[in-house]
């Protein structure tokens, strides 16, 4: 296990030490200390590591995420897991807006609540969250799997091309293009997959599933007023 | 960008501990408003029948002490003035309007930064750090504080568009974001007798509270209604002569944190500004939901 202290070392010098990793090193556990909400902790590590990070950090922790798992044993700030590639990133905590932002791949669980813009522009990543979303989650989503234990904010799934969403509580409201579809046997597995995957308690018949209808991919006069 | 930190003491005397609290908190948040940085502090009350001012003048090397021969041949003065860099605080024995029209007619060029039983208000262009040991913030005690570091977007870089803004007696604002109306809204405050220094978009929303807590409204009235009447984005943290209040707009464009314990709520832009203080760790740490209003009183 390597410890780094941010109280003692700067974020740069940490992540040019996990940049630097190769394939196959043998430093492939690290705890990191005192990250005091500092910004951009563990982002762009491309080498299968755990990374444990024992308080709340910042902005932008994890970014860009490859084959790496890190754990944020605390609240994260914006931007966690910013557009994570592959590999996992779970916060023990709260996460702020946009958490997995344009996410192309790998996992994201939140244990706690996520706050606004959760999963925009997901492309690929799948999201646990164990408590609840707010505003504008999965916004302009287009690939990828959003699973929300709780309750969901404000105009979910907004714009949406083709990602899936899953909400065990309400919905306060349903964003332009957004309806709800009927949950498949497929569904109900593809739930379950992943909260098992998270390691998250839930029972996947309670979910209902919020998908495109794709009336938004072509411009078509009689919905102008939803553009 | 910008940043905005408050720490406010839910109980007991003006303590000690709040300016070196509050100078690591705007230290934090350096990068995210390196133009200028200002705080409103609510320190010991001023006796009975008098408002403390804090008056603002053009260059450091003001004849303060003519002024203050000046001031006292005018109105009674119980308490000696106090001297920070450009900035002084006066203890003054009449009401606010009283004031202010003897002080526009004899003085022009000074400004209020700041007026009522309480607060006391600094600002200026530079860094927090500096800025924070120009007005000697850390030996600076009292019961809550704002802080605000400003990367200006609207309006010009000097002393007097820094934040907070006080317009009305104990009140004032620090914002994170810009208002998109507040040039029409400026002119119909005028209308009803609200003082703008600026063409500073923050001041006319601490003007529009001022307005509304004259008609009687309270704070968290006030604050719904602005919610309906300022259009644009924003974190509001506004102080009170014993309270404190945030507000985010509908669409929580504008980041903020808040931290509670028994002792202190602080709120800040950012964690790392928060993770300065003792107790911290164990805080409740939450961000505020968009257009929901949060505020405290003292005990």
């Amino acid at each position: 296990m390597i410890e780094v202290d941010l109280a003692r070392s700067s974020v740069r010098a940490l992540n040019e030490r996990l940049h630097r990793l190769s394939p196959a090193t043998n430093e492939r556990y690290w705890r990191v200390l005192n990250p005091n909400g500092a910004h951009a902790i563990a982002v762009g590590v491309t080498q299968p590591v755990h990374v444990e990070i024992k308080g709340h950090v910042g902005y932008y922790c994890a970014g860009m995420n490859g084959a790496a798992t890190i754990v944020v044993d605390g609240h994260a700030g914006t931007g966690l897991a910013e557009n994570i590639m592959s590999g996992s990133v779970r916060v023990r905590g709260n996460a702020s807006q946009s958490a997995a932002a344009s996410g192309r791949g790998g996992l994201v669980v939140i244990e706690g609540n996520a706050s606004a813009r959760c999963g925009i522009s997901m492309k690929g990543v799948a999201i646990v969250v164990g408590g609840s979303v707010g505003h504008m989650s999965a916004f302009m989503g287009q690939a990828g799997t959003l699973i929300v234990c709780g309750d969901a904010g404000h105009d979910l799934g907004d714009s949406l091309y083709e990602a899936e969403i899953f909400v065990a509580g309400t919905v306060a409201s349903l964003g332009a293009d957004c309806v709800e579809k009927e949950m498949a046997e497929g569904d109900f597995e593809c739930v379950a997959t992943l909260l098992d995957r998270a390691g998250i308690v839930g029972d996947a018949s309670c979910f209902r599933r919020y998908g495109s209808a794709r009336r938004l991919y072509n411009f078509h006069i009689d919905h102008a007023a939803e553009y | 960008m910008c940043g905005i930190v408050g720490l406010f003491f839910k109980r007991g005397a003006a303590t000690s501990t709040l300016g070196p609290l509050l100078v690591g908190m705007l230290s934090q948040m350096t990068e995210r408003g390196p133009d200028s940085t200002g705080f409103a502090l609510y320190g010991d009350a001023a006796p009975e029948g008098a408002l403390k001012a804090t008056l603002h003048a053009p260059n450091v090397e003001y004849d303060w002490a003519a002024f203050e021969t000046e001031l006292s041949a005018a109105f009674p003065l119980p308490s000696p003035a106090r001297r920070y860099n450009s900035h002084a605080v006066f203890t003054i024995g009449c009401g606010q309007q009283r004031f202010l029209a003897w002080l526009a007619r004899r003085r022009p060029e000074l400004d209020t930064f700041g007026i009522g039983e309480r607060i006391e208000v600094f600002k200026d262009v530079g860094l927090p750090d500096a800025v924070a040991q120009r007005f000697d913030l850390q030996h600076r005690s009292g019961t809550h504080a704002l802080g605000h570091t400003r990367m200006a977007t609207e309006s010009a870089v000097t002393t007097e568009h820094s934040h907070p803004f006080s317009t009305g007696l104990d009140l004032c604002l620090v914002h994170n974001g810009s208002l998109s109306n507040h040039n029409r809204i400026r002119q119909s405050l005028r209308r009803e007798g609200i003082r703008f220094m600026t063409d500073n978009d923050t001041e006319v929303a601490a003007g529009y509270l001022t307005w509304r807590l004259r008609q009687g409204m309270s704070l968290t009235r006030a604050l719904e209604a602005a919610l309906a009447d300022l259009d644009g984005f924003y974190t509001f943290a506004i102080g009170t002569r014993d309270g404190f209040a945030i507000l985010r707009d509908p669409i929580a464009c504008k980041p903020a944190v808040l931290a509670e314990t028994d002792d202190w709520v602080a709120m800040a832009t950012e964690y790392r500004a928060i993770a300065t203080l003792p107790g911290s760790e164990t805080a409740e740490i939450w961000e505020p939901h968009p257009a929901t209003i949060y505020s405290w009183q003292r005990q």
